[in-house]
């Protein structure tokens, strides 16, 4: 079967910086995979390169078996990848409700078949808050939010748009056991529904509990690859955590 | 109100307003309505770029002088053309003239945007200024027919009467978008254009559509203007005037809805128009730098946003 995500020697510079090098990584269609690394490790790089809000410059980067090179970001989105973003990036003028609206006028419906008219959407945009916990607060302004519920609202934009693919950058970060905990079951949930999902992630315990595979990444490399449990107890992956 | 009630709202408005002009029939009060009702679609051509897509045009009169300077055209080329093809042809060329600016001024954003429009202002006028057929610096006189055509009476009657219509297309165009997926994406743009690529909006097409529909109702509005003035000058076509006017009448009134451009119009050229007449030609000027500063200040979301309830 060939993976629903093809990256290939990609790699990526800044000036005289190198924030990526050959990277190769494949996920199947369904997996859960955990990415983690130090800070400026190169994994928010990765996304970006992957979704198209930065260009590489070389490798490639295949998506349900189409190359993704020279699309930009909306036609990746609405090809089925979607994220969040690891700072919330609302919509600040429109209502949480409104947010949801955009991802599902403009990726949800741009695809063949995807036409839901006022009404649904209305009831997709309820469903969606609901299911993130913030139901109650749908004709607020972002502003009004936590940075907590704003991550949430981040997390529900992604999802919003209907994706094959979910990349989750830092969705947990801040939030408190309990809330970490419903983030989990919401995307085992999202998983179940057949979405992959890249969990990208300094809460170890979340990444151990979601992952079915862990990658690393360290300074713009991929040092390690495989069952979480593994990884983890991997010497190199020790030291760049750990130091010598 | 949906779009049908609403259009017919608009035009039921129109007529009153013509109507009751008719039956005052004084010259002057249709030369001040032109100016104001001229106003309206100004500011919302602005607003659809500057109010809902966030980037901020300050060549607003190289695309109504490049209306004006294509009837100033077209008269000298078929001076029985009628006035609204006219109109037509300005908002074609001044639409066009939008795709190019929105094209090659796509990368900038913010402050950077509006300077780029700012250098087509004088890029425009320097053009039209050493363009000899049009009158160059000297200007170009335009006859205006005594009485006007289909409706009778004084011509700027019929003048005030095309404004009035453009001011309707142009309203129900500026409301039809707010409540579309188009004002959708125009919004998400203005608020975070990066996000709004990862939602699946295509971003350089919907700014290419504000610039578009922008660019050619302010061509649409400089159309008329050689009728109106009769004497068309760069100096005047270019003025000043026209720009600060268009982006701090929908500022005041509110840059969030349909209804702002259309208040702060009436407002401040109401007061202008009011102060011409009764103080002095050049305090009018004043009015909107004034008026601008105290609305920055006190009502940012302008006067539209003191009246909405509070989210």
């Amino acid at each position: 079967m060939t993976p629903l995500l093809q990256i290939s020697g990609l790699g990526k510079r800044f000036g005289g910086f190198t924030a990526l090098e050959a990277i190769d990584l494949d996920v199947q269609e369904g997996e859960r995979l955990g990415l983690i690394g130090p800070n400026g490790s190169g994994k928010s790089t990765l996304v970006n390169c992957i979704c198209g809000t930065l260009r590489h410059e070389l490798g490639s980067v295949r998506f349900a078996g189409k190359a993704l090179d020279g699309l930009t970001a909306h036609q990746r989105t609405r090809g089925g990848l979607a994220r969040s973003f690891q700072l919330p990036r609302p919509f600040g003028t429109l209502s949480l409700a409104e947010n949801l609206r955009i991802p599902i006028l403009y990726a949800v419906n741009a695809r063949a078949g995807g036409g839901l008219a006022g009404p649904a959407i209305d009831a997709r945009c309820r469903d969606l808050l609901a299911e993130v916990g913030l139901a109650d607060k749908a004709h607020r302004l972002p502003r009004d939010l936590t940075q907590i519920e704003m991550r949430k609202l981040e997390l529900a934009r992604a999802m919003a748009a209907q994706p094959r693919l979910l990349f989750a950058d830092e969705v947990m970060a801040g939030l408190s056991h309990a809330e970490v905990d419903e983030i989990i079951a919401l995307l085992f949930r999202l998983n179940g529904q057949g979405v992959t999902v890249i969990m990208i992630e300094h809460i170890m315990r979340a990444v151990m509990q979601f992952s079915q595979r862990l990658a690393v990444l360290v300074a713009g490399r991929k040092i390690a690859d495989g069952r979480p449990a593994d990884v983890v107890r991997d010497a190199e992956v020790v030291r760049a955590y750990l130091g010598e | 109100m949906g779009s049908v009630p609403f259009v017919l709202a608009l035009v039921c408005v129109a007529a009153l307003l013509f109507g009751a002009g008719r039956w005052l029939n004084i010259s002057y009060a249709f030369f001040a309505a032109y100016v104001v009702v001229q106003y309206i679609v100004l500011g919302t051509a602005w607003n659809i770029l500057g109010g809902y897509t966030g980037y901020v045009n300050f060549g607003i009169t190289a695309f109504f002088a490049l209306g004006a300077y294509s009837t100033v055209v077209l008269y000298k080329l078929a001076p029985s053309l009628p006035l609204p093809i006219m109109m037509v042809v300005g908002g074609i060329v001044a639409g066009l003239v939008g795709l190019g600016t929105g094209y090659l001024t796509l990368r900038l954003r913010g402050i950077f945007f509006s300077i780029a429009t700012l250098a087509l202002a004088v890029v425009v006028q320097t053009l039209i200024t050493n363009w000899d057929y049009v009158g160059g610096a000297r200007g170009a006189y335009v006859l205006r027919p005594r009485v006007a055509p289909l409706i009778g009476g004084d011509y700027i009657q019929y003048l005030f009467l095309l404004m009035l219509g453009l001011c309707v297309i142009a309203l129900a165009t500026a409301r039809a978008i707010e409540h579309s997926a188009l004002g959708y994406g125009f919004a998400a743009i203005r608020d975070d254009e990066g996000a709004a690529e990862a939602s699946g909006v295509p971003t350089l097409r919907l700014k290419l559509i504000a610039t578009v529909l922008s660019g050619g109702f302010m061509g649409m509005a400089g159309a008329p203007l050689p009728y109106y003035v009769t004497y068309l000058d760069p100096a005047s076509g270019f003025s000043l005037n026209y720009a600060v006017n268009a982006i701090a009448m929908p500022l005041i009134g509110g840059t969030s809805s349909w209804l702002g451009p259309v208040v702060g119009a009436v407002l401040v050229g109401g007061l202008q128009e009011y102060i011409r007449v009764t103080i002095s030609s050049a305090a009018n000027v004043l009015v909107a730098g004034v008026l601008l500063v105290v609305f920055v200040i006190l009502a940012p979301e302008g006067i539209v946003g003191l009246f909405r309830r509070r989210r």
